[in-house]
């Protein structure tokens, strides 16, 4: 053991081979899609043939990309809107007040979570068409916001809890109704979180392929498209550098939504 | 009930699902009043000032503030405001905002309320502080932001949950002798959450006792101390010496006792009424007994005892004679007048002496 460092904190050789392999794992396969989009061959093998920027130059000019891709947006940005909004209420409700049964209920929201998509989605196209709701955007946006609920509540519920509910009775006893504690204090201190929840949820959305196969319409997402082009292999590498964009900008979205509510315990009392 | 009463808590009880917080409690508390509510933690003092402040409801009774009933009245309504136990100051404002939050509805011009802020910053005495982050500040600074957030806003009642807590003994002291100034200045009636007896004792014209949900006795600070009316608010407070005894005869003025330990007694009657016989407690405080080596000539109140042990505590001494009789010994606090030397003769006879008024008959539990 170093004498520099406490027991706890000593550099541990197996766990840091582990972490090594692990990352490997996770973000090898993602970093051929970069790679082969700058290969000038329209065959994903190696050897690499040479570096191009065609397929990205190619893909500018595409109007279909640029149609999914606003698509995409208008989808991502009303889900993330929607699941926020109730993501607000249901952390508040259930950092907040006595509910009964409250254990499984989070349990029951956060469930989306793990059902697979293929169910959720197959269950809202029968819902659809049992009520005569022809399929579009709208449709793709209720399946998203279902997904993306739980992400939502999962990265506000820290936020409700990181503060003191006395700085809300505080509030209360300073004279503010409940409508104005909400606005001057509690939306203050959980904005980090809020800001936070629209990114994350615009991501999920924004990438989200299975909800979107059952429930597009005529117009495609982003990811339909990718899936829609894939049967033309001379469109594959432009697919590749499509990829690569969105998984960059994914990256740079979700680390800012990270950064942003690094401090979840923000407002938490720090002297006791 | 008294008319001049300014809140008047009557007949109320709280409960949590089975578990009754508060029990059937009658409080009135005059304007003006500083008026602590003193018990160990669980006792329902909290909740009784938690249902002043409106963030609890009675399960039955009223509470009455300036006449007005409360129970339908919400937190932001109520002519009251509280200190938090944890200061509850908005970690995303600074001190000045803090300070002004409550001042909103009242649609002052900009320079008014910063002339305001800048009052109350004077009162508690951080005049440079109105720009600070919240999180830049001590605990006794944010105790005193809090203080000024609700005193700006010139509440009839200022409600105060155990707002020295936190604070080191030293910063404590100070604070109580500012918090008491504070309360002289501008005259509002404070009610006073603490656990530390001494600290309600310091600040209080009347203290509640509390235990149990129940208000055990009612008082001032003298009265409680001096005149306890069970053994249960005797020990709280202070330390006091309880022998068992019996009424041998009763009248207007005086008791007299039988007791155990101490012989015949008698003491003060205090408005209480025994008859002949009754199994009672005779009570007195450490500090009411004198400690001699011979037997004192001047009263008839006198018992031989040995010393077993002996603490020095500085400007005082705590003594304890073991007495033919009982098994605990007795209690003995004495100011150290004189050098003495500490350490030395532990097991010696000793004679203890007292006045009659010192006695304090209690009701045997």
């Amino acid at each position: 053991m170093s004498k520099n460092t406490s027991y706890i904190n000593r550099p541990n050789r197996p766990l840091q081979v582990y972490a090594v392999i692990f990352l490997i794992f996770l973000y090898v396969p993602v970093l051929f899609l970069p790679l082969f989009s700058f290969n000038d061959s329209i065959y994903v093998r190696f050897p690499i043939e040479g570096f191009t920027v065609k397929w990205y130059g190619e893909l500018m000019n595409r109007q279909p990309v640029w149609d999914a891709l606003m698509n995409s947006i208008k989808v991502g940005m009303a889900t993330a809107a929607f699941s926020t909004t109730l993501g607000i209420f249901a952390a508040k409700a259930i950092t907040r007040y006595r509910i009964p049964g409250k254990a499984p209920l989070v349990g029951f929201i956060m469930l989306p979570l793990v059902v697979p998509g293929i169910i959720f989605g197959v269950a809202l196209l029968v819902l659809m068409s049992q009520i005569g709701v022809p399929l579009s955007l709208y449709t793709v946006t209720v399946g998203h916001v279902i997904i993306c609920l739980p992400f939502s509540i999962a990265t506000l519920l820290p936020r409700f809890e990181g503060f003191d509910a006395s700085i809300e009775e505080a509030s209360a006893d300073l004279g503010e109704n409940g409508w104005w504690t909400f606005w001057r204090v509690t939306f203050p201190m959980v904005f980090p979180g809020i800001l936070a929840s629209l990114l994350l949820t615009f991501t999920v959305s924004f990438d989200e392929f299975i909800m979107a196969f059952f429930l597009t319409g005529t117009d495609p997402t982003l990811p339909m498209y990718i899936w829609s082009q894939l049967r033309f292999p001379q469109e594959f590498p432009s697919v590749l550098a499509l990829s690569s964009i969105i998984i960059i900008v994914s990256f740079v979205i979700v680390f800012a939504g990270q950064w942003i509510n690094r401090d979840a315990t923000f407002g938490a009392d720090k002297d006791h | 009930m008294s008319n001049d009463a300014f809140i008047s808590i009557q007949n109320v009880d709280k409960y949590f699902g089975k578990f009754q917080a508060v029990e059937d409690v009658n409080v009135d508390i005059a304007h003006g009043e500083f008026f602590s509510l003193l018990g160990s933690s669980g006792c329902g003092k909290t909740t009784l000032l938690r249902m002043l402040a409106g963030f609890e409801s009675p399960t039955n009774g009223e509470i009455y503030i300036d006449g007005h009933a409360m129970s339908e009245v919400p937190p932001h309504q109520r002519p009251v405001n509280m200190v938090f136990q944890s200061y509850a100051i908005f970690p995303h404002l600074n001190v000045r905002d803090n300070i002004a939050y409550g001042l909103r509805k009242q649609k002052l011009s900009k320079a008014r309320r910063y002339e305001m802020v800048d009052e109350m910053l004077n009162l508690i005495a951080l005049p440079e502080y109105g720009d600070r982050k919240a999180n830049e500040l001590s605990g006794g600074q944010r105790q005193r932001i809090a203080l000024a957030r609700a005193l700006i806003l010139r509440p009839k009642v200022l409600l105060l949950d155990e707002p020295l807590g936190a604070l080191d003994k030293q910063l404590r002291e100070q604070m109580q002798l500012e918090l008491r100034a504070l309360q002289r200045t501008v005259g509002i009636t404070f009610v006073f959450v603490t656990h530390d007896q001494e600290e309600a004792l310091t600040l209080s014209d009347r203290i509640a006792v509390m235990s149990g949900g129940k208000v055990l006795q009612l008082d001032t600070p003298s009265g409680l101390y001096e005149t306890p009316r069970t053994q249960e608010v005797a020990s709280f407070i202070g330390t006091m010496n309880f022998f068992d005894a019996e009424v041998i005869k009763a009248s207007s003025t005086s008791i007299e006792l039988s007791a155990r330990g101490l012989g015949k007694v008698a003491a003060p009657a205090r408005d209480q009424q025994y008859p002949k016989g009754a199994h009672v407690q005779v009570a007195i405080r450490p500090e009411k007994l004198r400690l001699s080596n011979d037997r004192p000539a001047d009263t008839k109140n006198a018992l031989q005892g040995q010393l077993k042990n002996s603490a020095y505590l500085g400007e005082r001494s705590h003594f304890y004679v073991s007495v033919d009789g009982i098994e605990k010994p007795i209690a003995v606090s004495s100011q150290n007048r004189e050098q003495i030397s500490t350490g030395a003769d532990q097991t010696r006879p000793v004679w203890l002496s007292w006045n009659d008024e010192a006695l304090v008959v209690l009701n045997a539990d």
